[in-house]
């Protein structure tokens, strides 16, 4: 009977101080007590934790290593994929752009028609501009046929084979184009030369030319049709004791960037040798 | 049968010119790898076949060029035949003869195509073709000399194997 009250004394003197710590608990009273308590239990188990997984990390390396090494080669092959795409793309944008302002070139000069053409080569002596390109008689591409760019003349046709052609820039050194300055209303003649410039020659003396003048192809003589954009008059010599002036252009064209043409089909360059007087013997 | 190896060879140094190498001047001057190529070939010791080359290659060119395929085959035998002259003097030092032949040699061609385009009614500057054209052409034909003539050097002993090598 003793025994039997002693133990109700000792289990109820055990639920109040259970229940006592758990109200002070939830009450807040043993916070700091149990943060010094759980940090260094956090910490020991950080340290336990980060040993395991060096150890694991050591013990599963080389498998890790030979398949990161194989990823890491999948993923080299799909980058250097990737790059030969972009370089292609980039390609075929710089491609897309060019033949979009041909388009709108040939949009803005309705009358003429006309054959795009990719510049293939250019003549191997330094001494000549000309440039090959990739359409030929198979394409209707006649001697004599004017080439031209979104930006202005390029040049006419010098020979023709059946899949390509050799196209006489204004450029080279045997090229005269007839052109009309606006501004000056007077008649000139472009004239290329061995180092690529060209030059305005046979300008009246009485004309009025300044820098900035745009210069077109004016149709006389029937080797191009008029009103294309030749180039820019740069500067002006005009000396009182020669008979005519001259002046330095800037070409409309980039020649150094040519890559895509267009020959003006519909264009027959007239044959005026036969109209040349010749001296009677 | 091996000597037939000039035909591709100088039909592909023709396109890598055309569409390749005319791209990249100094100045206004380019390269002229099929010039250096038959100098080099020319200079080798076996050969015999220099002015099969030189004829060769006029003809290739003048298909590309609006020059006269004629003035490349004068231009191109005068190189052979001035190669054939040097290589007997300065056979102990290789590369100069190169070096000098193909100085020689671009200023040949270089002349023959003023004094053509001169008779051909063109008006050009001789100051502005020596300083702007020929001079570069020729520092470039040095550059490009001296690989090609390791390589024409290889290719002479495959097409002329000598009795040790065979």
């Amino acid at each position: 009977m003793k025994d039997h009250f002693s133990r109700t004394i000792q289990t109820t003197i055990t639920f109040l101080i259970t229940a006592g710590v758990l109200v002070l608990a939830f009450g807040g009273y043993f916070r700091s007590a149990s943060g010094v308590l759980t940090g260094g239990l956090v910490s020991v188990q950080y340290w336990f934790a980060s040993r395991t997984q060096a150890i694991q990390e050591f013990l599963a390396a080389p498998g890790d290593l030979i398949t990161l090494r194989m990823r890491n080669a999948e993923l080299e092959a799909q980058v250097s994929q990737l790059q030969t795409q972009v370089i292609d793309l980039q390609q075929r944008a710089g491609e897309t752009a060019i033949l979009a302002a041909l388009v709108d070139f040939s949009r803005a000069s309705p009358e003429s028609s006309y054959k795009a053409a990719s510049v293939i080569g250019r003549d191997p002596s330094p001494f000549l501009h000309y440039i090959i390109i990739n359409r030929g008689s198979n394409d209707g591409i006649q001697r004599g046929m004017p080439v031209v760019t979104n930006e202005g003349l390029a040049g006419r046709i010098d020979a023709v084979i059946s899949d390509a052609a050799r196209v006489q820039l204004v450029t080279d050194p045997a090229s005269t184009v007839n052109v009309h300055l606006r501004n000056a209303n007077t008649d000139a003649l472009v004239a290329g030369s061995v180092t690529g410039d060209i030059g305005l020659e046979l300008i009246s003396q009485d004309a009025a030319v300044e820098s900035g003048d745009i210069i077109l192809t004016s149709g006389l003589g029937g080797g191009f049709p008029p009103e294309l954009i030749v180039g820019q008059v740069i500067n002006v010599r005009k000396l009182p004791a020669e008979l005519f002036q001259e002046a330095t252009i800037q070409p409309a064209v980039d020649f150094s960037r040519l890559q895509i043409v267009l020959v003006i089909t519909n264009f027959r360059a007239i044959n005026t040798v036969p109209l040349v007087p010749t001296a009677i013997p | 049968m091996r000597n037939l190896v000039a035909i591709p060879l100088l039909g592909l140094a023709v396109i890598v010119q055309s569409s390749i190498i005319g791209q990249f001047p100094l100045l206004e001057g380019t390269a002229d790898i099929v010039l250096v190529l038959v100098t080099a070939w020319a200079l080798q010791e076996a050969v015999t076949t220099g002015f099969h080359w030189a004829f060769l290659a006029s003809v290739f060119v003048g298909l590309v060029s609006s020059l006269p395929w004629f003035v490349y085959l004068v231009g191109y035998t005068g190189i052979v035949l001035l190669a054939v002259l040097l290589q007997r003097r300065v056979w102990q030092v290789p590369m100069l003869a190169m070096f000098t032949v193909t100085f020689l040699g671009t200023t040949l061609l270089h002349i023959l195509t003023y004094l053509y385009l001169s008779f051909s009614g063109e008006a050009i500057s001789l100051a502005d073709s020596l300083g702007m054209i020929t001079l570069p052409s020729v520092l470039l034909n040095m550059l490009v000399a001296i690989p090609i003539f390791g390589i024409m050097r290889n290719l002479a002993n495959w097409v002329f194997p000598t009795t040790e090598a065979a």
